[in-house]
C-alpha cells in the first residue's frame, strides 16, 4: 500500500459499473448441501445396516441439485453481459484451481501405490516383493493398452471437435464431440469387462486389490464424470449455444477430459506397466 | 486520510440506492451475499467453538484431581478429546478466520463488489452445519475415540467398529470439500476482482494472508480427502491400505494425514497473522514494517509447511536421516515466522502506540505465540522430542500457537472489526476485562502443561499420578477462569449488539488506511457497486 502520508491507499471512483456477475439468491447450494450430508450419512447406514434408502434418496438429491444449478449458470451465460470477459476469466482460474486439487487427490493414492512399491515390508509383514508374490495382475499390453490408446484417441477428437468450433464448422464440432463421448463410454466398458475378469477381490483382497482397485476405480468415475460433461456439451452444440468468441463451458470439459486422460497415462505407465507381477492367465 | 473522506461519498449514493435485501428465507438460507454468508460462519464459529470450549471445560474438570470420576470411561474420554480437537479446527477456528473474516473483508479490502462465485459461497458454509452433526453423532454415540489425528489402529473397524467413527470421517469429508471450494472462491476473488491500481504489491497484507492460506488448503485438503477415503474403505469394504495383515501399512496413514495436517496448522494461523498485521499498525499510527518481507515470510512459511509434515511422526520409527531432514526443515520455518514477530515489534518501534482491546489481543497474540513458536523450536529437535513426543509439553505447544495464538487472533479480529460489521461499537471496558481475564486464565492452564510434560505426563490419559496433581490443579483453574471470561465475551456481544449508538465510517482514526473503512459501518449491502480506483 502506497500513497498517502500514512501508506494507505486513496480511494476515487472510476466511474464505471463493475464487470462481475452477481447472481440472486439461489436455492441449490443448501439443497446440494442436505444432499452431500444424506449421501454420507447414506454410506454409512448403507454399510452398517444394509440400508440403501437414504443414500439414493442423498444421491438423487445432489444430482437434482447439479441439474438446477449448472441450468441456472448455462441460462446466465447467454444473458447479454452476465458472463463478461472478466468473468469468463474467473471461470478459467476457478476450472484450473479445481483440477488443480482433483490431481492433489489422486496424488494421495499414487503416493500409497509407491509407498507399497518402493517398501513392501514396512511393517515387517514378510512382503519383499512387489506386487505381492500371491499376486497375478493384468497384462499392460492387453485391455489396459487398449484402454490408453481410446484415451489418446478421445484426446484428439475432443481436440478435432474444438478445431472445428473455433472454425464455425458446428457439423464438425458436434460429430467430435461425439466420437469423444463415444470413445469415453468404450473406456468404461473396458474397464468394466477388466474388473469383471481381475485376479484378486477388492474386499478382503489384501493391499495390491487395494491400491489398485481404489486408484483405478477413482480414475474411471472421474472418465464418467467427464464424459457427463461432454454430453452436456454435445447438447449444447446441437444447439448452437458455443460460438467461436464463446464457449468456455466446451473448454472447460475439454480441460477436464484431459486431465483425466493425464492421470490414466500414470496409472497405465506405474500400476499396470511398471508394476505388473506375474501375469493372470485370460 | 483526508482524500479518503473526500471521495468515498460518491460511490455511496449508488450503493444506498441498491440497498433492498431479500426476504428471511433467501437472505440466509438461499445467500448470494459475501457479507451475510461471513456472518453465518462467525455465527457458526461462536457456535462450534463453544461447544468445543465445554469439552475442554469437562477435561479440566475431571485433572482437577487425581482418581477423578466425573468422565467415568476411557473411551468416553477419548471421544472428548477427539471432538475437542476437531471441533475447535473445523468448527471454530477455520469458519471464524477463513469464512467469516475471509468473507467479510477480502472482497471490501480488494474493492469487489462480491466473491467470484457467490452461490458456491453459499455451498461453503452451509456444507459445514451437516459436517457438524455429523461430529456430534460421534460424540454423543461415543464412538470416535481416535484422537483428531485419526490413526489407524485407533480408528480401525476392530478398535473403533461403531458408526460414530465413520460420521466423524464423513464430516471431515463434508468440512473438507467446503474448505476446498471457499479457497477455491478466494483465490479467485483475489486474482481477478482486485480494483483497477491494487497491483498484487499493494493488497492489504490480511489479504495476501488469506491468499496463502487458501492456496494450502486448496492442495493439502485433497491429500487427507484420499486418506479418510481409504480409512473408510479399511473400516467398511475389506481393503487393507493400513491394515499390516494384508499388507498395509498404518504409518502410510500418519503420512498422508500431516502431509495435510501440517499445511492445516498454518491454515489456522497464517489468517490470524494478517489481521494482527492489520490492528498493530492501526494502533501503532504507522504503515507495517516491511511490507514486502511480510508478504514473502507468508509464501514461505506455506511452501516450507508442506514439506516438514513428519516431525509429527519421529517417533513413529521412521529412520534416522528422514528424521534428520525433517528436522532440519522444520527449523528452517522459524526464520520467516521471526521475520514477522520482529516486524510486528518493529511497526509499533516508535509508534504512537493507543492500547485499546484490538491492540491487546494483537500484543497479546505475538507474545504468546512466539512462546508457542519456542516451544515448537525445542519439539523440532528429533532428539529432544524422542522424550517430550506425546506428553503434555506437546499439548502446551499446540495450545500456545493455537488456543493463544489463532483464538487471540480471532478476538483481535472482533473487537478491530464490529464495529464496521455491525454499526455498533463494542463497550471498552468490558472488552478489556475479557482480554485480562482470557490471558490470565490461558496463561494459567497451559503453562503448567510444559512443566507437567517435562517431568513425563503422558496426554489423552483420563488420569495421572499424584506426583502430577499440583499443576493439573493450577490448569483446571486457569481453564475456569477462560471459561468465565468466555462469559464475558457474551456479555460483550450483547451490549454490542444492543448499544444504540453507532460508529462513522473509520472510527479507528487516521492508523486505518484499508479500504474497508471507506465504507459505512455497517457497509451497503452491495458495496462497490461502481468500480472504485486505487491511486
Amino acid at each position: 500500500m502506497s500513497s498517502d502520508a500514512h501508506g494507505g491507499p486513496v480511494l476515487t471512483s472510476s466511474g464505471l459499473k463493475h464487470p462481475y456477475h452477481l447472481p440472486d439468491p439461489s436455492p441449490w447450494p443448501i439443497l446440494g448441501s442436505l444432499g452431500g450430508f444424506l449421501t454420507v450419512f447414506g454410506i454409512v447406514l448403507a454399510a452398517h445396516f444394509g440400508n440403501y434408502v437414504v443414500l439414493v434418496l442423498g444421491a438423487l438429491t445432489v444430482l437434482t441439485t447439479m441439474f438446477f444449478w449448472w441450468r441456472d449458470v448455462v441460462r446466465e451465460s447467454r444473458i447479454p453481459g452476465a458472463h463478461s470477459a472478466i468473468v469468463q476469466l474467473g471461470l478459467r482460474y476457478g476450472m484450473t484451481l479445481f483440477i488443480a486439487s482433483e490431481v492433489m487427490f489422486f496424488v494421495g493414492f499414487f503416493w500409497s501405490y509407491f509407498n507399497f512399491l518402493i517398501f513392501p515390508d514396512t511393517q515387517g509383514n514378510g512382503q519383499t516383493v512387489w506386487p505381492p508374490s500371491n499376486v497375478h495382475t493384468f497384462d499392460p499390453f492387453h485391455l489396459p493398452l487398449l484402454n490408453t490408446m481410446i484415451l489418446l484417441l478421445s484426446g484428439t477428437t475432443v481436440t478435432w471437435a474444438h478445431h472445428c468450433l473455433l472454425e464455425g464448422d458446428r457439423k464438425g464440432l458436434v460429430r467430435g464431440l461425439g466420437l469423444t463421448i463415444l470413445l469415453g463410454l468404450s473406456f468404461t466398458a473396458c474397464q468394466a469387462i477388466e474388473y469383471s475378469h481381475a485376479p484378486f477381490a477388492f474386499n478382503g483382497g489384501g493391499v495390491y486389490s487395494s491400491v489398485f482397485f481404489l486408484a483405478t476405480g477413482f480414475h474411471g468415475f472421474h472418465v464418467i464424470v467427464g464424459t457427463l460433461f461432454l454430453t452436456v456439451c454435445w447438447f449444447r452444440a446441437r444447439a448452437g449455444q458455443f460460438t467461436p468468441q464463446r464457449h468456455f463451458g466446451f473448454e472447460a470439459a475439454a480441460w477436464y477430459w484431459h486431465f483425466v486422460d493425464v492421470v490414466w497415462l500414470f496409472l497405465f505407465i506405474c500400476i499396470y506397466w511398471y508394476g505388473a507381477g506375474q501375469i493372470a492367465a485370460e | 486520510m483526508a482524500a479518503i473522506s473526500d471521495t468515498h461519498s460518491h460511490g455511496h449514493g449508488d450503493d444506498h440506492a441498491h440497498d433492498h435485501k431479500p426476504g428471511f428465507v433467501a437472505r440466509w438460507l438461499f445467500s448470494t451475499n459475501h457479507k451475510d454468508i461471513g456472518t453465518l460462519y462467525l455465527i457458526f464459529a461462536a457456535v462450534g467453538g463453544t461447544l468445543g470450549g465445554l469439552l475442554s471445560e469437562i477435561m479440566r474438570a475431571q485433572l482437577q484431581f487425581p482418581n477423578n470420576h466425573i468422565v467415568t470411561e476411557g473411551q468416553e474420554w477419548n471421544t472428548i478429546i477427539t471432538s475437542h480437537g476437531l471441533l475447535m479446527i473445523f468448527f471454530s477456528v477455520m469458519p471464524a478466520l477463513i469464512g467469516g473474516f475471509g468473507n467479510w473483508f477480502i472482497p471490501l479490502m480488494i474493492g469487489a463488489p462480491d466473491m467470484a462465485f457467490p452461490r458456491l459461497n453459499n455451498i461453503s458454509f452451509w456444507l459445514l452445519p451437516p459436517a457438524f452433526v455429523l461430529i456430534c453423532i460421534g460424540l454423543l454415540m461415543g464412538e470416535s475415540g481416535s484422537g483428531w489425528t485419526l490413526y489407524p489402529p485407533l480408528s480401525n473397524a476392530i478398535y473403533e467398529p461403531g458408526m460414530g467413527m465413520d460420521c466423524t470421517l464423513f464430516a471431515l469429508h463434508l468440512a473438507g470439500a467446503s474448505s476446498l471450494l471457499g479457497a477455491l472462491n478466494f483465490i479467485v476473488t483475489i486474482f481477478n476482482m482486485r480494483a483497477p491500481g491494487m497491483t498484487l504489491h499493494k493488497m492489504p497484507l490480511f489479504v495476501w494472508s488469506e491468499l496463502v492460506t487458501a492456496f494450502l488448503l486448496l492442495l493439502a485438503v485433497p491429500v487427507l480427502a484420499g486418506a479418510i477415503t481409504m480409512l473408510i474403505c479399511d473400516r467398511n469394504f475389506g481393503t487393507s491400505f493400513f491394515d499390516p495383515a494384508g499388507g498395509g501399512d498404518p504409518v502410510l496413514f500418519q503420512h498422508l494425514f500431516w502431509f495435510f495436517g501440517h499445511p492445516e496448522v498454518y491454515i489456522m494461523i497464517l489468517p490470524g497473522f494478517g489481521i494482527v498485521s492489520h490492528v498493530v499498525s492501526t494502533f501503532s499510527r504507522k504503515p507495517i514494517f516491511g511490507y514486502l518481507g511480510m508478504v514473502y515470510a507468508m509464501i514461505a512459511i506455506g511452501v516450507v509447511g508442506f514439506v516438514v509434515w513428519a516431525h509429527h511422526m519421529f517417533i513413529s520409527g521412521i529412520d534416522v536421516d528422514t528424521r534428520a531432514y525433517f528436522m532440519a526443515a522444520t527449523l528452517v520455518i522459524a526464520v520467516p515466522t521471526g521475520i514477522k514477530i520482529f516486524s510486528w515489534i518493529a511497526t509499533m518501534w516508535g509508534g504512537s502506540i493507543e492500547l485499546n482491546t484490538p491492540m491487546l489481543w494483537a500484543i497479546g497474540m505475538i507474545f504468546l505465540f512466539t512462546v508457542g513458536g519456542v516451544t515448537g523450536v525445542v519439539l523440532a529437535n528429533a532428539g529432544l522430542d524422542e522424550v517430550l513426543h506425546n506428553t503434555y509439553y506437546v499439548v502446551a505447544h499446540f495450545h500456545y500457537v493455537l488456543s493463544l495464538g489463532a483464538v487471540f487472533s480471532i478476538f483481535c479480529g472482533f473487537y478491530y472489526w464490529i464495529g464496521k460489521m455491525s454499526g455498533h461499537q463494542y463497550p471498552e471496558f468490558w472488552g478489556k476485562v475479557h482480554f485480562w481475564l482470557t490471558f490470565v486464565g490461558v496463561n494459567l492452564t497451559f503453562f503448567p502443561q510444559h512443566f507437567l510434560g517435562l517431568s513425563g505426563m503422558p496426554r489423552r490419559y483420563p488420569d495421572y499420578p499424584a506426583a502430577f496433581a499440583g499443576w493439573n490443579y493450577v490448569s483446571s483453574l486457569g481453564a475456569y477462569m477462560g471459561g468465565a471470561a468466555l462469559l464475558v465475551f457474551f456479555y460483550v456481544c450483547y451490549r454490542t449488539f444492543t448499544s444504540k449508538a453507532h460508529v462513522a465510517d473509520n472510527y479507528w482514526g487516521e492508523g486505518a488506511t484499508t479500504l474497508e473503512w471507506t465504507q459505512t459501518s455497517p457497509p451497503a449491502y452491495h458495496t462497490y457497486l461502481e468500480m472504485p480506483r486505487i491511486t
